[in-house]
């Protein structure tokens, strides 16, 4: 049956039959392939321009760049801040392909402690993906031999050499300089409502404090860009174009660091704070607070033992007590007040009352006390401020009346923050009616005006107010602007920093300075000054007030031996100073903790003090 | 007209049983894979070599079949075909696992994929089926045809493999529709096929295979997972222009962001590098592969030479079809790769050796003409 079939085929037939498939088949074919094309026509011409872009996202990864730091130098070019490169050991998270196999492989390799690593799985949880965290910091070069050897076998790991802020001079410095830290999720919000956060995202650490805070935007720096190709692990293959970083501005600061240096020795273990300002425009050359701590802790990365430490010592170290503490400026401030006596007519030059070596007011019995026991006998307002005579003050203070005092102190800057650069300032207390009626609800009694009169009751400043106030004094008025700021440098280019002054004080008798002035240069010269002994045989002019302030009030029948009572309760020693009497160059403010009295122990110190910046000015004549 | 052919043909080449052109424009195509494997495995001079290897082999396997005589072909479709099968079975019994496929049979000396056997095997046997009787088949030796054409198809997709099954399925179709099938009945299974898919979607896929026929409709679906080859694909050629990147210059490629990019996805490496240009002259080269395949086809003296001849090279175009539409995005990723230019020994042997009986079809007219 096959064959007879074969044999009636017809093969003419069958040829065309098959032809004609063929050319279907053949026209379908170039169908597609125009289908084909087209399509490809779309991809590569059509949608050519958006193809090239997603591959270039693909390839480029922008890098960014952190700028410099900004260096901190001290007035005469003497480095304060600087940048030091460390080596780091540091991975990205993701791209490691087994991270626990890999962190206890590192952990052999350079001995690397479990608190580490668990640092790092701290840090870990912070940080964005991708990012790159440190696991092991500072290595030395024999960590460093070792990893590179092996570098091949842990993927996602490389040692980064990174630039880290260093304080050469450690807790000299602290409270002026501040520091910087490693930026946390509270600044990375701040940043971002700041709208800076771009600037950013290359930057480790930021000021946290002191100037470092103040002028951050300054020292920070603008971040660079680099345009880099990576193939799809993320690895840089090369680099295509660089958009460099621009550094940040070096500040040149007031600050002498010699005279900065003194001032620290000078305040030896005691807590207490010296500020040597420049009364005309508010230069600070030397502003120490004690106890303070390395900044370095800071900017390397302080550990949770450290910082715990400084947090619960009984000495506060964190505090700054130039700017912050809140002491009660005791006599201090006794000739701003005699000049509001004499400028409100309550009294004159000439008044003179009997001091006995108490105040009391009438029909009621509480004696106040002045600080010479048998007292003063007839005093002026000059000898009262040269013998710093309290009874006097309580008289003047209670005829003058709580708001006329808290007004006119208010001038001076007590009550308010000075405006010094750096943001850890205290406006401490100048008390008034309303402010009792705020904080306590409570009326004010005439009895606590009578203790305003000596500095004391409610009435605290800072140690930066005080140096603001015998400024005015010196100054005659105008009032300084505290500032470390010099200049900033950009470049070749310098800025001065703008001298600010706030509203100055103005008499109706200009004279009335010169009778508080010519007593705090007795004060310091004068047969019964107060300050006397410390400034024998000085090489200088100069003016002063001494301060001793009760920390604890004394029992009417008690007496005030300081060997009695516990260190915290003795009394405070203040000495607020300007030098030379004419045209000052320096006002010096002195405060030391449960130290003793003014005269005594602040004194001396702030002679100290004149001497070395004396001997500096004549060197430099001599030069 | 057909003489003054005769005439022009090299008595050498006839003697060898090449055809001139066909050889140069695979030559073409074995120098662009070369080219296009040294750039796509990252200047790997080793992978190049053992590429170029393997075609030495693949053109020594065509040569070598095209002497075979035809009449032997001819003779041995059926147990060819029945011998493929048994291995199918075998494989589908005591086959080796690579990723989730049983596609191979370890015989113990190597390993062998019968489904690549099955690739010539299928058209063989099929024309051989239908050209015996002559052609246009008869509704019943159809039906047969179709039943015989189901078997190793299914065989090869139940492992899964679906790129080969789907291209073996063709084979056979094309011996059918080359042999007259009434287009009556090519309508009716275009419309049965049609609603076969939603069979096949929900009892005879994988999981695996349903995630590509989304990911092809949709590749942004899952940008990091399935649609990612699709997406690194497209924006490789796209971003490779009317002129293209330049050899070796692909970023795409030499980045790494492409997947498979020396096997399946090499087109787009191609593409990347030398443009639509580049484009234009690979579908030239393959545009005249199939029609001088199909030409040869039809000056064949025998139905059976010119049905396997036409199977072979429609089939090729399949290859070529849904290569370049998966790598571009018209068509859903199934594993085949660009013929004659991916990576790969296996594919590049079975396509030559194909290509070998073709050009032992084209040879032979003469010999029976003449002798």
């Amino acid at each position: 049956m096959v064959k007879q079939r074969a044999t009636i085929r017809d093969h003419q037939a069958e040829s065309a039959l098959f032809a004609r498939r063929a050319w279907v088949a053949l026209l379908l074919t170039t169908v597609v392939f125009a289908i084909l094309l087209y399509n490809m026509y779309g991809l590569q011409v059509t949608q050519h321009q958006n193809f090239q872009t997603r591959s270039n996202d693909n390839r480029i990864k922008v890098v960014p760049l952190a700028p410099n730091r900004g260096l901190i130098y001290d007035r005469n070019g003497q480095l304060l801040a600087e940048n030091r490169p460390v080596l780091s050991l540091e991975l990205v998270p993701e791209r490691v392909p087994d991270l626990d196999a890999t962190l206890s492989r590192l952990q052999q390799l350079l001995s690397i402690s479990d608190q580490q690593v668990e640092e790092f799985q701290q840090n870990r949880k912070r940080e964005r993906r991708f990012n790159q965290i440190i696991l092991l910091d500072r290595l030395n070069e024999a960590q460093v031999a070792r990893f590179a050897v092996r570098q091949h076998e842990f993927p996602g790991v490389s040692i980064e050499a990174r630039l880290v802020r260093y304080y050469p001079h450690g807790d000299l410095l602290t409270h002026a300089l501040g520091y910087v830290a490693k930026i946390n999720r509270n600044d990375l919000e701040k940043l971002r409502a700041e709208g800076v956060h771009a600037n950013y995202v290359a930057t480790r650490t930021m000021g946290k404090l002191g100037i470092e805070r103040f002028y951050e935007e300054q020292l920070h720096g603008v971040i660079g860009y680099q345009q880099v190709e990576v193939d799809i692990h993320g690895r840089p293959i090369r680099t295509l174009s660089v958009e460099p970083p621009v550094p940040g501005q070096d500040l040149q600061l007031e600050l002498d660091l010699d005279l900065q240096r003194y001032a620290h020795e000078q305040l030896g273990d005691g807590r207490g704070s010296i500020i040597v300002m420049d009364p005309r425009d508010g230069g600070l050359l030397a502003m120490v607070s004690k106890p303070g701590y390395d900044p370095n802790w800071f900017a390397q990365g302080i550990s949770y033992q450290q910082y715990e430490g400084l947090l619960s010592s009984p000495h506060s170290p964190l505090l700054n007590r130039s700017t912050q503490g809140g002491y009660p400026p005791a006599s201090t401030i006794k000739p701003q007040l005699a000049i509001l006596g004499l400028e409100e007519n309550i009294i004159t030059p000439d008044t003179k009352i009997w001091d006995p070596g108490w105040f009391k007011i009438k029909n009621i019995d509480h004696r106040y006390r002045d600080w010479l026991a048998w007292g003063h006998g007839w005093v002026d307002v000059a000898s009262a401020i040269i013998e710093s005579c309290d009874t006097f003050f309580y008289d003047l203070a209670l005829k003058m009346g709580i708001d006329t005092i808290s007004e006119h102190m208010s001038q001076y800057g007590f009550g308010d923050y000075t405006g010094i650069d750096i943001a850890e300032e205290s406006a401490a207390v100048m008390p008034s009616r309303g402010w009792k009626r705020a904080r306590f609800n409570e009326p004010w009694y005439a009895g606590e005006t009578i203790s305003i009169g000596i500095g004391q009751s409610y009435w605290t400043a800072t140690p930066i107010q005080l140096a603001v106030a015998t400024s005015v004094l010196v100054n005659r008025g105008k009032r300084p602007v505290p500032r470390f700021l010099q200049k900033i440098q950009e470049g070749d280019i310098e800025l001065p920093a703008v001298v600010e002054q706030k509203p100055p004080v103005i008499l109706k008798n200009p004279d009335n300075w010169d009778i508080a002035l010519d007593a705090m240069v007795d004060v310091v010269s004068g047969v019964k000054g107060t300050a006397r002994s410390a400034f024998q045989n000085v090489q200088f002019t100069s003016g002063g007030k001494t301060g001793t302030a009760q920390v604890r009030s004394i029992a009417q029948d008690e007496k005030y031996i300081a060997e009695d009572i516990a260190e915290k309760y003795r009394d405070n020693a203040m000495y607020v100073g300007y030098a030379p009497a004419d045209n000052p160059e320096i006002v010096v403010v002195v405060t030391l903790e449960n130290a003793g009295g003014g005269g005594s122990v602040a004194a001396p110190l702030a002679r100290n003090i004149m001497d070395f910046y004396f001997n500096q000015e004549r060197q430099r004549a001599n030069n | 007209m057909r003489t003054t052919d005769e005439r022009e043909r090299n008595p050498w080449l006839q003697r060898l049983h090449i055809d001139g052109p066909l050889l140069v424009a695979l030559l073409a195509l074995a120098a662009l894979s070369l080219v296009t494997i040294y750039s796509a495995s990252g200047q790997d001079w080793q992978m190049t070599e053992r590429q170029g290897i393997r075609i030495g082999i693949a053109f020594i396997v065509m040569l070598g079949i095209a002497q075979i005589p035809l009449s032997a072909i001819q003779r041995w479709s059926l147990p060819l075909f029945a011998v493929g099968v048994a291995l199918l079975l075998g494989v589908l019994l005591f086959g080796i696992s690579v990723n989730g496929a049983q596609r191979w049979l370890d015989i113990g000396v190597t390993r062998i994929q019968p489904s690549e056997l099955m690739k010539l095997a299928v058209p063989m046997a099929i024309a051989w089926f239908i050209a015996e009787h002559g052609i246009p088949p008869s509704k019943r030796r159809l039906a047969a045809a179709f039943v015989l054409l189901l078997i190793p198809t299914l065989m090869i997709a139940k492992q899964p493999d679906l790129g080969t099954s789907l291209l073996i399925a063709c084979s056979g179709i094309f011996v059918l529709f080359l042999a007259g099938m009434s287009w009556r009945l090519i309508i009716f299974f275009i419309i049965a096929v049609g609603s076969f898919i939603p069979v096949l979607w929900l009892f005879l896929m994988r999981e695996y295979q349903r995630q590509r026929v989304l990911t092809f409709l949709d590749p942004e679906r899952d940008p990091l997972g399935s649609g990612y080859q699709i997406i690194q694909s497209k924006i490789a050629i796209g971003s490779g222009g009317i002129e293209g990147k330049g050899w070796l210059q692909g970023t795409q490629s030499q980045l790494e962001f492409l997947p498979e990019r020396h096997t399946d996805f090499i087109f787009s490496v191609f593409s990347e590098e030398f443009g639509l240009v580049g484009v234009i002259v690979l579908l030239l080269i393959y545009g005249f592969v199939i029609f001088r395949g199909m030409i040869i086809s039809m000056r064949a003296q025998r139905t059976y030479h010119k049905l396997l001849a036409g199977s072979l090279t429609l089939t090729f175009f399949v290859y070529v079809m849904v290569n370049i539409g998966m790598v571009s995005g018209l068509l859903p990723v199934v594993g085949v790769p660009l013929p004659l230019i991916s990576y790969g020994g296996t594919s590049m042997v079975t396509l030559l050796a194909g290509f070998g009986l073709i050009m032992g079809i084209s040879t032979n007219r003469r010999l029976v003409m003449h002798g």
